[in-house]
């Protein structure tokens, strides 16, 4: 990085000055989340910068070791509340991991289908946020009508538009509704369309480009010490993706590819990003014409899985499984285990500690922008202050994943 | 495929690996607190190994076993795509002697990783840059994580903080600005 005002001449520099220091945050209105970052400015340039955050601490992890483990999924759906259903399905699929359990077929492809559409609404609010907090207001309210699209699919399929808790051990709450399929096919061409709108706007915009490119540069080396992970890894050059490097569910059968960027600077992360939404569309379409139109969606198993409703009333067997998975937990064997899945922001990882009963004994999150923010500061280190705004807002913060 | 390197790491620590095992498919390797920077530095470096990706560091409270809690930590390799986990048992039963050489060194990642374990269980990483709570405020009294922290534990009021930034961020003579600048400082000026 080289000096900003190299070819000031030292007598010009004569006055006395001392460093300077400015807070930014912990609520501050140019930055989405919550966090705090110290600054010691020399004019208008960050010599030393101290990112604080934990101001959205929560207690997850304390919290799970008190429920079942059903009763984490509510959890966290809060912990990376821009795409909660991609958080369930990689809660879900660990504790299947330490069942040894597989859903049906059908179930698996409807998690891909919701899971993308998931990350097409992280990718977006991430994108048109950092936009908007350069000044392009609106981009934010394309991406915000084209999520709204995504949200009113979620609402119709799970009952709620943000925190859906629609996750289950050994399946999804509920089937995929009739009309599933046809409103993904007719939401999806409707949610492209803005997207390339947002791009229109801001990829020849001269002040945006002027903002992003060449700022925050990261090399591939520092990104993997760090424990980057997901775009803002892949911006470096790096192309590793989890759904690609360790398949799961079934994207070993759809066909995708992994955007990578060459500087891993911010514009290269807003068109990962970008081309990310385009892939996820172009993974979900795939998943919509192979997905089964009917067949079982929890696996069967009186362990695992809550009967149907009328079974509950109706007969001795359905009361009692009810009762011991509600009351008890679902008894999932003694061990240890790792379980990770590519979330918005990167790889979402998982690791439990179970010692036999129904209730956890430890649940530990890897959430992948913790990794992500911890980078910030050696990014802004010699930037100037404006710089700040859009290289945070490429690093995708989420408080709730951030802070537990 | 990462058997090779639970191998690997046998051969070459032989009795400094307390265990091994595959559960549920994760490779994981349980080795003894002194060669746990040892251990790290290997798998970074073996070019068999190149554990390049930092991924996780963690802990565990075993309230009733001894030693006490279990550090984890969750590697992988970019090139040769395997992972592998490592763990090392430290502290004894009233949480005390809670050492461990920090890994900060060897991948820069682990930086936040460790402050958060340190905050949420008060291990203590020897040789960590700057080791203060992350997640917990200054004054918070404890460890959450611990098992023996009841959850339904009060804290004591903070008394109001004047604004001290020296205080809040320490920062070390190898932070700040990472290429050599004209300085303002009379100090510097003085010592040319």
């Amino acid at each position: 990085m080289e000096p900003l005002d190299e070819e000031l001449e030292e007598s010009a520099l004569e006055l006395p000055s001392e460093p300077m220091q400015l807070n930014m945050g912990p609520s501050h209105p140019a930055m989405h989340g919550t966090v705090r970052i110290v600054l010691e400015l020399s004019g208008e340039t960050i010599t030393k910068a101290d990112v604080q955050i934990g101001y959205l601490h929560r207690g997850f992890e304390k919290m799970c070791e008190r429920g079942t483990w059903t009763q984490c999924f509510p959890y966290v759906d809060r912990l990376n509340y821009v795409s909660p259903m991609l958080n369930n399905v990689g809660f879900a699929l660990a504790v299947e991991k330490m069942l040894g359990v597989t859903v049906p077929e059908r179930c698996q492809y409807y998690r891909v289908i919701l899971g993308e559409l998931a990350r097409i609404c992280d990718h977006l609010v991430c994108n048109s946020a950092m936009a908007m907090e350069l000044g392009a207001f609106t981009p934010f309210l394309y991406g915000a009508r084209a999520r709204e699209i995504i949200w009113d699919i979620f609402e119709e399929e799970t009952g709620a538009r943000v925190t859906h808790s629609f996750g289950r051990v050994g399946g999804m709450a509920s089937p995929p509704t009739a009309d599933f399929k046809g409103m993904v096919r007719s939401g999806l061409p409707r949610v492209l369309a803005m997207v390339g709108e947002i791009e229109a706007l801001l990829l020849k915009n001269r002040i945006f480009l002027d903002r992003v490119e060449g700022v925050g540069k990261m090399s591939k080396e520092d990104a993997l010490a760090m424990g980057w992970t997901g775009p803002t890894l892949r911006s470096t050059g790096a192309a590793y993706d989890v759904r690609r490097a360790h398949p799961y569910l079934v994207y070993d059968r759809l066909e995708f590819d992994v955007p990578v960027g060459t500087t891993g600077d911010n514009y290269d992360r807003f068109m990962c990003r970008q081309g990310e939404i385009r892939e996820s569309a172009r993974i979900i379409e795939q998943a919509l014409d192979q997905m089964p139109d009917s067949g079982p969606i929890n696996i069967d198993d009186a362990r695992v899985v809550l009967p149907p409703k009328e079974e509950v009333y109706t007969t001795i067997e359905g009361t009692i499984q009810h009762f011991k998975i509600v009351m008890e937990g679902i008894k999932v064997p003694a061990g240890e285990c790792y379980s990770y899945t590519e979330a918005g922001n990167g790889e979402l990882g998982f690791y439990l500690v179970s010692d036999g009963s129904g209730t956890p004994y430890r649940v530990r999150i890897r959430p992948p922008c913790f990794a992500s923010v911890q980078g910030l500061q050696q990014l802004i280190l010699g930037r100037m202050i404006p710089d700040v705004v859009p290289t945070f807002g490429s690093m995708n913060m989420i408080g709730g994943e951030c802070d537990h | 495929m990462s058997k090779k390197v639970l191998d690997l790491l046998q051969a070459k620590f032989g009795d400094k690996i307390v265990e091994t095992h595959s559960q549920f498919g994760d490779d994981t390797a349980v080795v003894v607190p002194e060669a746990w920077r040892d251990v790290a530095l290997f798998l970074r470096d073996e070019p068999r190994c190149a554990m390049n990706m930092f991924t996780d560091l963690t802990a565990v409270d075993y309230l009733e076993r001894e030693p006490r809690f279990e550090v984890v930590c969750h590697l992988r390799s970019l090139d040769r795509g395997h992972r592998i986990r490592i763990k090392t048992r430290i502290g004894d039963e009233n949480g005390e002697s809670m050492e461990l050489p920090s890994l900060a060194p060897v991948w820069r990642g682990a930086n936040w990783f460790e402050r958060e374990c340190f905050d949420m269980f008060g291990v203590k990483f020897v040789g960590h840059p700057d080791l203060r709570r992350i997640l917990m405020y200054e004054e918070f009294q404890g460890h959450p994580l611990r098992k023996d922290y009841p959850a339904q534990q009060a804290q004591p009021l903070v008394e109001y903080r004047e604004g001290n930034f020296d205080k809040l961020a320490p920062f070390g003579d190898d932070e700040g600005m990472p290429f050599g600048r004209q300085t303002h400082d009379y100090r510097d000026t003085e010592a040319n």
